[in-house]
């Protein structure tokens, strides 16, 4: 055995894979992501393509569910319990709050069982992991985008009934808002997904988390309504709380804006995303034995 | 010598039995806390050689303990061994979809493993969809699926289906696509199980063929795992033999088969079942014996050999038929004969004799089985007993290990004309 090992040693960076127990923990091997982007876009497209085969309204339906939950808002939140709007148009003050908050709670959900609905195929051929939760966050900027579509028109529509709608350059910020909510969505997600290869109890509690979340977060009222409110410092420590305000004053110019509370939520997002990694990269690696 | 393309140093996996639950939360605490209190892993200790048949006294077992071995460019290395052995284990190390316990895998090139034909097929796509998804999945980039797209449906012979969803295939077709994605993968280093087992034998052959094509026109490298001792040995130059978890043979194919058929085929002369009463048809025990109904296991050509064995029948179904069948080490069948059992016969006892000299010699396996010829299979009993037929200076001794078929039946030959001068 020696032999063979010494006789080795000088062709040992020849090899262009080695396998061992442990890697290094900041070994997130990037590299091989990128590699894999072909990969990548498949995920998305089968995404899509699956998801609608044999059904009569095929992307329609991205539509109708943000409609109908606009709606049942508008009634109960603001005709009912009289929650005001920032001074936003109600029915776009909810569904861009909508738009916003499903592009999170479906990155976040769907990410975070990466590990357990992909065990089949997980387990029988290497790509990097990552891959998988990567396109989930992708195919839901396309969902995104449909809904986005919809309160654009509806926008328009108002504006064409001479209506103040806001079109400005702070529109260029939408983007950026968005990529964070990704990374926010994705980061929570691969944590909750490489908890849950052993212990299952994760996703239980992630099933109305994200539920409960929803109303600690100024979806359903402006973070205005808050002010001199006994608890509404626990709904501005929320790191969601400045994206979602920014996303509103981004595209109606009204609103709670500070520079300061983003920074917070971005360092946040880093923080999270990052542990996450390492973490999702720990597990990768033997998930198969405890999934 | 070519150069060495997988290298395996001092190699095993651990796994933990039973449940995930909470006893399993305290394990991890504890080691957690040897972790950072920069102790060993307390749990590495405890292993057991993974032999599932007798009870352990330890939750911990090694699926792979200290496997060591090479393997060179174009080589054909075919893993060997009973279920459980450790084959997949190790093939799930050496494709990444799992990583070992201690020890290193060390690779050269790109390796694809192919453990299942089909991964990641979804029903929904079409099959060209599908090629790029699979493709894709198995580490081939767009381009190169591309300039193969053609080959691959050529190859999986599906042209008129390529734009139909894979659910609408039938399953032969379903097969042969995800085969032939992956056959003109085109990596250095490709990893097989058993994937041959599926489609016709046709298609088989087919497959073979191409695997054959990839290792030695390509110089490609492939490891290959199958039970089927017959495709292993059309196929592989050299073979690892597994037991218990460990390395029992590494050497050339012909080699490491017959240390598998040794090992595998525990010769047993006696077979014995616990009276099940929940089943009314039943093999209850079985032996083989000679002459003087001493259990035995060892017959020259010579001698006559007996197979005993009881049956129970309270089964009110008609037409039921006790049947034996003789097979070789390779489970190739040798015969079958039958009789046929009345209804509710109760305890019967049985003596088969087979005659002397009518077999040549070699390993032979016996399985017993009751069934309604054309219904229903009743109960089965496989490899129940085995014995060797020892080769007493027959005329073929001389020749050693060539196949000379199985029998030795009542052969006459007759000089009709010798002529010196025509």
């Amino acid at each position: 055995m020696m032999n063979t090992f010494s006789g080795m040693k000088e062709q040992d960076e020849d090899w262009t894979l080695i396998i061992k127990p442990h890697s290094n923990l900041f070994d997130l091997q990037l590299k091989e992501v990128w590699r894999y982007q072909d990969l990548l876009f498949l995920f998305v497209k089968r995404d899509f393509v699956a998801q609608y085969k044999q059904t009569i309204l095929g992307p329609l339906w991205h539509f109708i569910q943000p409609l109908f939950t606009t709606i049942m808002f508008l009634v109960v939140f603001n005709k009912i319990a009289n929650i005001p709007t920032d001074g936003i148009k109600p029915i776009l003050f909810y569904m861009s709050g909508i738009a916003i908050w499903n592009y999170f709670s479906s990155c976040l959900t769907a990410t975070s069982n990466t590990f357990s609905a992909n065990a089949g195929i997980f387990g029988k051929v290497y790509f990097p992991r990552l891959v998988l939760p990567l396109s989930i966050v992708v195919s839901n900027v396309v969902k995104f985008g449909i809904q986005f579509l919809l309160l654009l028109s509806l926008m328009i529509y108002f504006a064409f009934n001479g209506e103040q709608i806001h079109f400005g350059l702070s529109w260029l910020y939408i983007p950026v808002l968005i990529i964070m909510m990704a990374f926010m969505g994705l980061g929570l997600g691969i944590i909750i997904s490489s908890l849950t290869t052993k212990y299952r109890d994760f996703t239980v509690l992630l099933g109305f988390a994200v539920q409960l979340l929803m109303y600690a977060t100024p979806i359903i009222y402006p973070l205005s309504f808050l002010i001199g409110n006994k608890y509404g410092w626990l709904i501005s420590w929320n790191p969601l709380t400045p994206i979602v305000e920014a996303f509103r004053f981004a595209l109606f110019e009204q609103g709670t804006f500070s520079p300061v509370s983003l920074m917070y939520s971005a360092v946040f997002i880093i923080v999270v995303f990052f542990f996450g990694l390492v973490m999702f990269n720990r597990v990768e690696r033997s998930f198969m034995d405890t999934v | 010598m070519s150069e060495i393309v997988i290298s395996v140093e001092s190699l095993s996996k651990q796994y933990r039995l039973g449940t995930v639950g909470t006893g399993t939360l305290s394990h991890d605490l504890n080691r957690f806390w040897h972790k950072i209190r920069g102790k060993d892993d307390p749990y590495i200790e405890v292993g057991q050689e993974n032999d599932r048949t007798s009870k352990g006294t330890s939750d911990y077992v090694w699926a792979l303990r200290d496997i060591n071995f090479e393997v060179r460019q174009g080589e054909v290395l075919g893993i060997i061994g009973r279920n459980g052995a450790g084959k997949s284990t190790l093939l799930k190390l050496l494709s990444r979809t799992t990583s070992p316990t201690i020890g290193t895998i060390k690779m050269k090139g790109r390796i694809a493993s192919l453990l299942e034909v089909g991964t990641g097929f979804h029903p929904e796509l079409s099959g060209k969809e599908n090629i790029y998804l699979n493709g894709a999945i198995l580490g081939m980039t767009r381009q190169e699926i591309n300039s193969k797209f053609n080959e691959i449906v050529e190859f999986a012979g599906v042209e008129r289906y390529v734009n139909t969803p894979v659910k609408r295939y039938s399953s032969g077709m379903y097969v042969r696509l995800a085969f032939a994605v992956a056959a003109y993968l085109e990596p250095d280093i490709l990893i097989v199980d058993e994937v041959l087992a599926v489609g016709d034998a046709e298609f088989q052959q087919r497959a073979i063929g191409k695997l054959k094509d990839v290792s030695a026109g390509q110089g490609r490298t492939v490891l290959f795992v199958s039970h089927n001792m017959g495709s292993i040995a059309q196929l592989c130059t050299k073979g690892l033999l597994l037991h218990n978890g460990k390395v029992a043979s590494n050497k050339n194919i012909d080699i490491v088969i017959e240390d598998y058929l040794e090992k595998n085929l525990s010769i047993t002369s006696t077979y014995k079942s616990l009276e099940d009463n929940a089943k009314n048809v039943q093999v209850l025990w079985a032996e083989i014996v000679d002459e003087d109904e001493k259990p035995s296991d060892n017959f020259s050509n010579q001698e006559d050999i007996y197979i005993r064995f009881e049956i129970k029948n309270f089964s009110n179904e008609r037409g039921m038929v006790c049947s034996i069948g003789l097979q070789d080490q390779l489970d190739r069948k040798i015969f079958t004969d039958q009789i046929s059992i009345e209804a509710n016969s109760g305890y019967t006892t049985f003596k088969v004799k087979l005659h002397k000299s009518i077999f040549r010699p070699n390993r032979f396996k016996v399985s017993i089985a009751l069934h309604i010829p054309n219904i229903r299979l009743v109960e089965v009993i496989e490899n129940a007993l085995a014995f060797e037929l020892v080769d007493s200076g027959s005329e073929f001794s001389l020749y050693g290990k060539t196949d000379n078929g199985f029998m030795i039946p009542p052969v006459v030959w007759e000089i009709e004309k010798n002529n010196l001068i025509i």
